[in-house]
């Protein structure tokens, strides 16, 4: 074994250049590293949040909000369908999931299920000629409409996706350094920014819901029926702006945020003030034109979140495919929404589960902590193996040097994170590390004892050693890799940092030694063995 | 070249380690009573990972008052207040609070750091965490499932490898190794963070590690001295190996030693866990996992016994 093959050699020699080539941008001044040619490595170390300063963010998609409002429209579109073809109807009410009606005229019964059953819904995805809301009759004239399963389960994968889309259009605009946006989970998204040590400016841009609608006010109810509460189904009562505390309108939006192609903060012409312009695409152009041109001399209520921003009376039909939104702005502010305007609604809310913001002040001063440890750790454990082997130790020292090189090179090749944990996983490496090569020379130790020339023992050190090195190593990757797949943030960066030691300890503990003590036998031809 | 050190080690002890482990036994069980009875009595100090909550890290450019501190935090009206200092940091301070209800989380930390800065001009936030109480409970449900199934895996291993008498004996050993790990953090109160988790993940690898080395030696000397009785095997096998023990688990220590001193406060609960780990689990290699190989016996000069190779250099 201890023979110097020449693949042993060439592959020690290969691991310690490709160890000092990837780790090196680590040490080498940012200065240096530009000016070297491009086939070289430039990647450093993937610091964590942790490491380096930076936002974590983890939302999670409301999307239960979301079916509770399609419901609410699926409600409102059954009501206007029996409306518009005039069948008598009462009792449309929602319980949980189902929507029930129930038909007055009991001859028009089958008309209102065939109406109901043609104009509900919306084709469901992957399933052909399959509908995303179910109609059935139910006894005593009733029918109840409802969601199909799959079509709840579709409409939070799609919101889902689409809020991950729109939050990095948010943040891209934001213009913040390399952004990482993950589904987490079912419903979650993990946001992190590095370097963004102001997650509340974040927050402010990301979690905007940002949903405007165009809809009509309900001039038919008075002051005074509000005050009541008397308000008619269909409508809603929403918060205002200066003008008006509240605002009654109708549920129903006439054009809605989806269908702009541009918001642009501006300058009103008349006042000064500044506003929003919006562009239309064809489709919200037409139906803008035609509620404003049916509708002259009535009010509209632009409203954001729920929210009325202003609501202008109509003037004149606006055709053009664009229009201006006026309200409270300041110049940020009008700025702000044409952003979010223009990067898109979030289909659903976003609640904020976990945030952590690490300073990049306090960032450095864990790198300083983790540099520091690291070097003392390692520094006092090749004084005890050179003090406890010797010459041999100095081998398994000169061994941990390179499994440090790997590990690093590695890391950063990879571009795996290196979390603060991940530091103190990577100093517990080096230490288990170290137990193959005690494993190795306790072996050649006993060996020698029992007789076997200084070679023999050495070379059956190796082979015996073996067994138990790779059965312990073995349970060790076993543990890493349940730590990445199950754990989250830190601990994932730290189950790496030990599963790629596995290897690279393995690696080193029994080639690079054993290529140095074959190489100290063929030059010393010791007649006794250091260790023993 | 007289200095090495293995020239000390006595390289044959005979040490009649069975011949404690019922005593060992009896302090474990003790050790383990106490720690159950802590974990009912005191439960762990759950960090906000787990119990959700916020944190702010706050730095001065002063040793932080923390008396003052902690009445600011009394005035400002928030749940739960905490503040905590750090003895090797004294410019810097943790304070940790439970939002009050119906406020949001990131709008209560806003409003505690300007509070804060208010009545402490020099105050710096360096680092924010709001954790929300349902992702905090799905992350400690993680957590454990990650030990469980790392747990049985590990079992798994064992019992293809050696046999179930040695996959009992090691799992017990290991849980042994959890329970007292647990219990000692709910003593000292140390926070259980999520890293928590990691450390005690660390714990049973090295834990297992032990294990594997120890019995793989009596699985060889059970072959060489087929008549010797199993007691005295088990003996010879823990003195075999005490040399490496000593000098493997020095190294470990040593290893850490340096981040425990200079690790900061951040890092100190991690490595004093996997310090705790190390010694616990080779103490629970010695007198646990192997004496339990005893009560239950091992087939012996059996063929089913040869163990599963693995590409490996056969023996001799």
């Amino acid at each position: 074994m201890l023979t110097l093959s020449r693949w042993k050699i060439i592959a020690v020699t290969l691991s310690v250049v490709f160890g000092i080539l990837f780790s090196l941008p680590n040490v080498l001044p940012q200065k240096t590293l530009d000016a070297m040619p491009a086939w070289l490595p430039h990647q450093k170390l993937n610091l964590g949040l942790d490491l380096q300063g930076g936002s974590y963010l983890l939302y999670e998609v409301d999307t239960e909000a979301l079916h509770r409002e399609r419901l609410s429209n699926l409600m409102e579109d059954t009501r206007t369908q029996l409306r518009s073809e005039q069948i008598p109807f009462g009792e449309l009410n929602q319980q949980g999931e189902i929507i029930s009606v129930r038909i007055g005229d009991p001859a028009r019964y089958n008309d209102a299920l065939n109406l109901l059953r043609k104009n509900l819904g919306a084709p469901l995805a992957g399933a052909i000629g399959g509908k995303d809301v179910s109609v059935s009759g139910k006894g005593d004239n009733r029918i109840e409409v409802r969601f199909v399963p799959e079509a709840i389960k579709a409409d939070a994968v799609k919101a889902v996706d689409q809020s991950i889309e729109t939050i990095r259009r948010r943040i891209d605009s934001l213009g913040t350094k390399e952004p990482s946006i993950n589904r987490q989970g079912e419903n979650r998204i993990m946001i992190q920014a590095p370097g963004e040590s102001d997650p509340e400016k974040l927050r402010a841009i990301i979690g905007k819901t940002a949903k405007l609608t165009f809809q009509m006010v309900d001039e038919t109810v008075t002051p005074e029926d509000m005050q009541a509460g008397r308000i008619p189904p269909g409508s809603e009562v929403l918060p205002g702006d200066q003008y008006a505390p509240y605002y009654v309108v109708k549920k129903r939006a006439i054009v809605s945020g989806e269908e702009l192609t541009n918001a642009q903060q501006q300058f009103d012409p008349q006042s000064g003030n500044p506003v929003v312009q919006l562009t239309f695409n064809a489709s919200g152009g037409r139906k803008f034109g035609e509620m404003t041109g049916r509708n002259i001399g009535k009010r509209f209520a632009i409203v954001l979140d729920d929210k009325v921003l202003s609501a202008p009376t109509i003037q004149s039909a606006i055709t053009g495919g664009s229009g201006i939104i006026t309200g409270n702005f300041t110049v940020q502010s009008a700025n702000e929404l044409s952003l979010l305007l223009r990067s898109g609604a979030l289909p659903a809310p976003l609640n904020v589960e976990d945030q952590r913001t690490v300073t990049a002040e306090l960032g450095a001063d864990a790198v300083k902590a983790g540099s520091i440890s690291l070097a003392i750790g390692a520094v006092s454990m090749f004084v005890f193996v050179i003090l406890a082997y010797g010459l041999f130790g100095g081998f398994a020292a000169i061994a941990l040097v390179v499994n440090v090189l790997l590990i690093v090179g590695i890391m950063s090749m990879t571009q795996a994170t290196l979390t603060f944990p991940g530091i103190a996983g990577l100093i517990l490496t080096l230490a288990v590390a170290v137990d193959a090569n005690v494993l190795i020379y306790e072996r050649m130790r006993d060996e020698a004892n029992a007789g076997r020339t200084p070679m023999a023992a050495a070379d059956h050190g190796y082979k015996l050693a073996l067994t138990s090195i790779l059965d312990a190593n073995i349970t060790s990757l076993i543990s890493g890799l349940i730590m990445f797949s199950f754990g989250s943030g830190p601990v994932k960066g730290f189950a790496w940092t030990l599963v790629i030691g596995v290897f690279t300890s393995l690696f080193t503990a029994i080639f690079i030694t054993q290529v140095l003590i074959g190489w100290w036998f063929k030059t010393a031809k010791p007649k006794k063995l250091p260790i023993a | 070249m007289r200095w090495p050190l293995i020239r000390y080690i006595p390289r044959a002890t005979k040490f009649r380690f069975v011949r404690w482990a019922p005593v060992a036994a009896v302090f474990s069980a003790i050790l383990i009573v106490g720690s159950v009875a802590s974990l009912f009595v005191q439960g762990l100090n759950l960090g906000i990972d787990f119990k959700g909550g916020n944190a702010l890290e706050i730095a001065m450019s002063r040793p932080v008052p923390l008396a003052d501190l902690r009445s600011a935090m009394n005035q400002i009206g928030v749940h739960d207040a905490q503040v905590q200092g750090f003895a090797s940091q004294p410019n810097s301070a943790m304070v940790k609070f439970l939002p009050a209800e119906g406020q949001a989380p990131s709008a209560a930390s806003a409003n505690v750091e300007r509070e804060l800065v208010k009545r402490f001009p020099d105050l710096k936030v360096t680092s924010r965490s709001e954790v929300g109480a349902k992702v905090s409970g799905e992350l400690l449900m993680s957590g454990f499932k990650a030990l469980g199934v790392a747990l049985l895996l590990t079992l798994g291993y064992i019992w293809f490898r050696f046999g179930l008498s040695y996959g009992t004996g090691a799992v017990v050993a290991v849980i042994h190794d959890i329970v007292l790990t647990l219990g000692l953090l709910s003593v000292v109160g140390i926070e259980f963070s999520m890293t928590e988790i990691a450390a005690l993940l660390t714990v049973i690898g090295y834990s297992m590690n032990e294990k594997v080395i120890t019995f793989d030696r009596l699985k060889e000397n059970l072959r060489k001295y087929k008549t010797t009785p199993l007691r005295d095997i088990i003996d010879l096998s823990e003195n075999e190996r005490l040399s490496r023990t000593i000098i493997t688990g020095t190294t470990a220590l040593l290893a850490l030693g340096g981040t425990m001193v200079f690790g900061g406060p951040v890092l100190f609960p991690l490595v004093f866990t996997m310090v705790f780990g190390i010694i616990i689990g080779t103490y629970s290699s010695i007198y646990i996992a192997l004496p339990l190989i005893l009560v239950w016996g091992v087939k012996r000069n059996d063929d089913d016994a040869t163990p599963v190779k693995f590409g490996a250099a056969s023996r001799p």
